[in-house]
């Protein structure tokens, strides 16, 4: 039991995104609502993008941006005293893509709803099957 | 999953998988390289300049698909107007007779509230101000945390804010809806552009250091202006696309009403 509690509180970063992650899957099967779909959805990004970030976090590290005594020539710069870049260059891009996704999540409810009147899972099947 | 948390890396692990390979030489190699302090605003734009690219194709494309989803240029039978001195609201049925806007009538619909006066000068306060920085945002990407996609996404909001805090109607009447459809596209021809200029000029696609002899000046500068064009791009093609996708979503596509 101590070993499982000592595993958590070393990897409480790991397991609180793991968590996040079940919410939005969560969400997105067993919710009925359209628009509940799509924000477990963005439930579910945000926890991707807070994994990404943490595993470019190193202890002691500081922001990405070139410190002023290190812009000399010859001197050689040390990438343990810059967290990783590459991490939040990807997720720089996933944010946005997130947004763009749900704006056009958000314009096929629109049109949906325009239609059926509806934006319930069952009651779409309903219309649908009566078509 | 859970389980396989036991075998990750610690937290602020420098040895962390993730850290070891490419992520040393962006570190090291970028100031020499390209010359810009700003590491992740160089291996966005420059080392992996193909994936923002098509980044900025896909919000283009994410703008194009509300568009083509929701636009409905058909217009309401009905007008509603309100006289502003008394008050009085006209309901005009025919589609034909419309009476002029102005400061004596004005539109209105169904959820018309009463304009909130601290509302509306505290952002007619703000607007400009938003702007500024967004343009700060975008012009200093090289440098501090900022770039293309934050300065355009923040001067989006400030139009959006201007629709929220006045009503669609204004923010339509300044930005016309075409002129927002040629933004988000000059936005993603401005980066394809400034990559393709590269390519004649004897480099790779995006290979911004052979661009030197076009641009006067240092040229140990031109990575960094190359960037600065391209990310002026994106933040011209986002700020488009967040207000069109706003824009219709709101109005459901009749750019009339809405919040």
């Amino acid at each position: 039991m101590s070993d499982l509690l000592s595993l958590i509180i070393a990897k409480y970063n790991y397991w609180l995104y793991v968590l996040l992650m079940m919410i939005g899957l969560y969400g997105m099967i067993a919710k009925n609502n359209l628009i509940k779909k799509v924000v477990g959805m963005n439930i579910f990004q945000t926890a991707i993008i807070l994994f990404y970030v943490s595993i470019g976090y190193k202890t002691g590290a500081t922001i990405p941006i070139i410190k002023s005594t290190d812009t000399g020539h010859g001197v050689i710069i040390r990438a343990a005293e810059y967290i990783n870049p590459l991490t939040s260059c990807l997720m720089l891009t996933a944010i946005v893509v997130s947004v763009a996704t749900f704006g056009y999540a958000m314009a096929l409810a629109v049109r949906i709803y325009q239609r059926y009147q509806t934006l319930e899972e069952d009651e779409l099947r309903m219309r649908l099957s009566e078509e | 999953m859970l389980y396989g948390t036991g075998e990750f890396p610690n937290w602020g692990d420098p040895k962390s998988p993730a850290s070891l390979h490419v992520s040393d030489y962006y570190i090291e190699k970028t100031f020499e390289d390209t010359g810009v302090p700003n590491f992740v605003t160089a291996v966005v734009t420059d080392y992996r300049g193909f994936d923002t690219m098509f980044e900025t194709a896909v919000i283009f494309t994410a703008g194009l698909g509300c568009f083509l989803l929701l636009r409905d240029f058909r217009g309401k039978k009905e007008h509603y107007y309100r006289h502003v001195p008394t008050g009085v609201i006209l309901h005009v049925k025919d589609d034909k007779k419309t009476l002029k806007v102005g400061s004596e009538f004005e539109y209105m619909d169904k959820e018309w509230v009463p304009p909130d006066l601290i509302n509306k000068t505290v952002c007619r306060i703000l607007i400009p101000f938003i702007q500024i920085y967004a343009l700060y945002v975008v012009a200093h990407g090289d440098y501090s945390p900022g770039g293309g996609f934050q300065g355009g996404v923040i001067f989006g909001s400030s139009l959006i804010l201007l629709a929220i805090s006045y009503n669609l109607k204004t923010l339509v009447k300044r930005i016309k809806e075409k002129l927002l459809g040629i933004f988000a596209a000059v936005g993603v021809l401005i980066y394809a552009g400034i990559a393709a200029i590269c390519m004649p000029m004897g480099g790779a696609f995006l290979d911004y250091g052979k661009l030197a002899p076009l641009v006067p000046g240092d040229p140990h500068h031109i990575r960094a202006l190359g960037m600065l064009g391209v990310e002026i791009g994106v933040g011209i093609a986002v700020m488009a696309v967040m207000v069109i996708i706003y824009i219709n979503i709101v109005s459901e596509g009749r750019h009339d009403e809405g919040l």
